[in-house]
């Protein structure tokens, strides 16, 4: 596998008035390889829409690199780099035009990317429609008549219809509902394996995260704080935050989820605006040493392809999986 | 008792929100009500509190809270009931420090002087785990978290100790550390106090070390209540199982496809029989013809539906359920 995309020391620095700036990303690098599925789970806050909007161009990043198939990422971008990447947003309804027919938004979509004549235009708008479950029926409806499951099938319809080779999806599935939700995470899945896509997949929620990526980066406060194979992450998290984070995941088991109500984790993240020096989650990590109040932390290899930025990383903390 | 509600039923305009429920809470006890987003679960605790919009029809045989019928609310809600809701941010008054607002409920509900009911503000915003409670009794709702503001609203639902406290999705809004810690906050709260709660969710997660008893509603209806240990151990409805096996786990099984509920809840509208049947594996024409009633299956455990999970025929298909 070779690298589709490679970040070096990207920050994105907002001024918020005259001495005040807020870092949403704080100097990442990681690379994302051909085929993959990229995770990035974080709270709000934590960088990780920031990260991703910057990626597929929307945001031009304050510092660092972006080489996107060995080349850097032309800024703005040009129409070949906005054919090869797109984006999926959370709210399905909100990136659906109400006042246009899905076949309509499909074919504006292919228009803009010039994808060619008519007749090849409706013919992809029909195939997409297929792939995603939808049917080519649902090229006369509007938004309001589909439910949110649908208009999501449609809003990834119209990401995979120019073939691009990189998808960035922003919490793809946190406004829908558990049941429709298992669909897109299956339908997703589907679309992984036939089409080879490269995705990079936003979203909070480790449990989604686990069943759609095969690698997962943890974001803290604009900073890559682990970054490992899944089986690594959940099973052998290293970082503090990564094992605070797993624990407070509520588990629909009510012997196990009463148990960990009494091992919340402490603390909120802290105001992004003023983050503490040193390590920024030291204010909340039961490991904080003095070295870690005064010295930030780099991600370096822990284990093969496991990165860690943290002074301390241990398993000490971790959830035992084989105790439920 | 401590409150008992029979046959309530809601209308909104060209909609039936709520379509006779009914369910009594004992004091002290923790109830959830579980459901996906228009399945009517918050509808009710507005009922109860008397909240909804005028254009709402309201119709019950009994709605009371201690046996006096909840009709006059003065001197009930906010005394006798407490609700936390949603959205922390937009229930608070953002112009208003927040140690007045809660201060306020306090002078009006019990006619404490006005440094009587900042003392007990400040007693209460320490109970609620506010660090810094008498800095933070000055701040406005924008200078604090999600999770501040949601202690903030915590502690004007319990200001005058009430009977049932009705939580509305009480941590959805927030982020998942910060959930955890309200979750353990608002556990310790009721078991220190002996406050009934009602807990609204359409996480299972949540529900599962919260609440000693569950009620799964769809489309406006409970459709099993249980023992919360029974639900998760046993689940009768073929709705409740379909959830449970659709949510996506932390620790294993990320291999498979996820198991989906087919279709949407849209189904349901105009359905003459059961609401689920079109999206039902199990479905039977007495299904779609007749609407099954919330009956025992076993000590405290109820469900509404024809086909009994637990048995099944020599093919292995659930058999119909026999007539009590």
């Amino acid at each position: 596998m070779t690298a589709l995309l490679a970040v070096e020391g990207l920050t994105k620095h907002y001024r918020l008035g005259r001495s005040t700036t807020l870092r949403a990303l704080d100097g990442i690098t990681l690379e994302v390889q051909r085929g993959e599925t990229l995770g990035l789970v974080g709270e709000s806050g934590s960088g990780k829409s920031t990260f991703g909007r910057c990626l597929v161009g929307l945001h031009a990043p304050t510092g660092g690199r972006i080489l996107f198939d060995g080349r850097p990422m032309p800024n703005p971008p040009d129409a070949a780099f906005r054919r090869r990447v797109q984006l999926v947003f959370q709210d399905p309804y909100g990136a659906l035009n109400p006042a246009m027919t899905i076949g309509t938004t499909l074919a504006e979509h292919l228009r803009a990317q010039r994808y060619g004549s008519g007749e090849s235009i409706r013919a992809r708008s029909r195939e997409v429609l297929d792939m995603t479950g939808l049917g080519a029926a649902y090229a006369t409806r509007y938004p309001h008549e589909m439910s949110g499951g649908e208009r999501q099938r449609a809003v990834i319809a119209r990401a995979i219809s120019s073939h691009p080779d990189f998808i960035v999806a922003d919490e793809p599935v946190s406004a829908l509902d558990v049941s429709t939700r298992a669909q897109i995470i299956n339908l997703m899945r589907a679309l992984q394996r036939a089409l080879g896509l490269t995705w990079l997949f936003i979203s909070h929620d480790l449990g989604v995260v686990a069943h759609v990526c095969r690698r997962v980066a943890v974001m803290y406060l604009g900073r890559v704080v682990e970054l490992a194979p899944r089986e690594a992450l959940f099973h052998r998290p290293l970082h503090p935050y990564t094992q605070a984070l797993l624990r407070a995941v509520p588990i629909p088991d009510p012997a196990v989820q009463r148990a960990r109500l009494s091992d919340a984790p402490p603390g909120e993240p802290p105001d992004a605006t003023a983050p503490p020096g040193g390590c920024s989650f030291h204010p909340r990590c039961p490991r904080a040493s003095d070295l870690c109040r005064t010295t930030a932390p780099a991600l370096t290899t822990a284990a093969s392809g496991h990165f860690v930025a943290c002074h301390h990383a241990s398993l000490e903390g971790a959830t035992l999986w084989s105790a439920h | 008792m401590l409150l008992d509600l029979q046959n309530l039923c809601v209308d909104f305009p060209g909609l039936r929100a709520v379509d006779g429920v009914s369910f009594s809470l004992a004091a002290g006890e923790k109830l959830g009500l579980v459901g996906e987003s228009g399945c009517g679960k918050s509808t009710i605790a507005l009922a109860l509190m008397r909240l909804l919009p005028s254009v709402a029809r309201l119709g019950y045989t009994t709605m009371t809270l201690d046996g006096v019928p909840l009709a006059d609310m003065r001197g009930v809600r906010g005394r006798q009931m407490g609700m936390v809701f949603q959205d922390p941010m937009t229930s608070l008054h953002p112009m208003i420090p927040v140690g007045r607002q809660v201060a306020e409920g306090l002078r009006h509900q019990l006619g404490l002087s006005r440094s009587d009911a900042a003392a007990r503000t400040l007693g209460l915003f320490r109970a609620v785990g506010i660090a810094a409670a008498e800095r933070r009794m000055g701040a406005y709702p924008h200078e604090l978290s999600g999770g501040m503001c949601q202690r903030v609203m915590l502690a004007m639902a319990i200001a005058c100790q009430p009977k049932l406290l009705l939580a509305d999705e009480p941590t959805t809004a927030l982020d998942v550390t910060v959930q955890a810690q309200i979750l353990a906050l608002i556990d310790r709260i009721c078991r220190e106090t002996g406050m009934a709660v009602i807990l609204i969710t359409h996480d299972l997660g949540v529900a599962a070390g919260m609440t000693d008893r569950i009620a799964v509603m769809y489309a406006g209806e409970i459709v099993e209540t249980a023992p919360t240990g029974l639900l998760f151990a046993a689940p009768a409805h073929p709705y409740t199982r379909g959830l449970l096996r659709s949510l996506p786990r932390l620790d294993a099984g990320w291999e498979d496809d996820l198991e989906t509920i087919p279709g949407s809840v849209r189904s349901a509208a105009g359905a003459v029989g059961c609401r689920f049947a079109a999206r039902c594996p199990h479905a039977i024409d007495l299904c779609r013809s007749e609407r099954p009633r919330l009956a025992p299956v076993a000590g405290g455990h109820m469900v509404a539906c024809w086909m009994d999970a637990a048995a099944s025929d020599a093919a292995g298909r659930p058999v119909e359920r026999l007539a009590a």
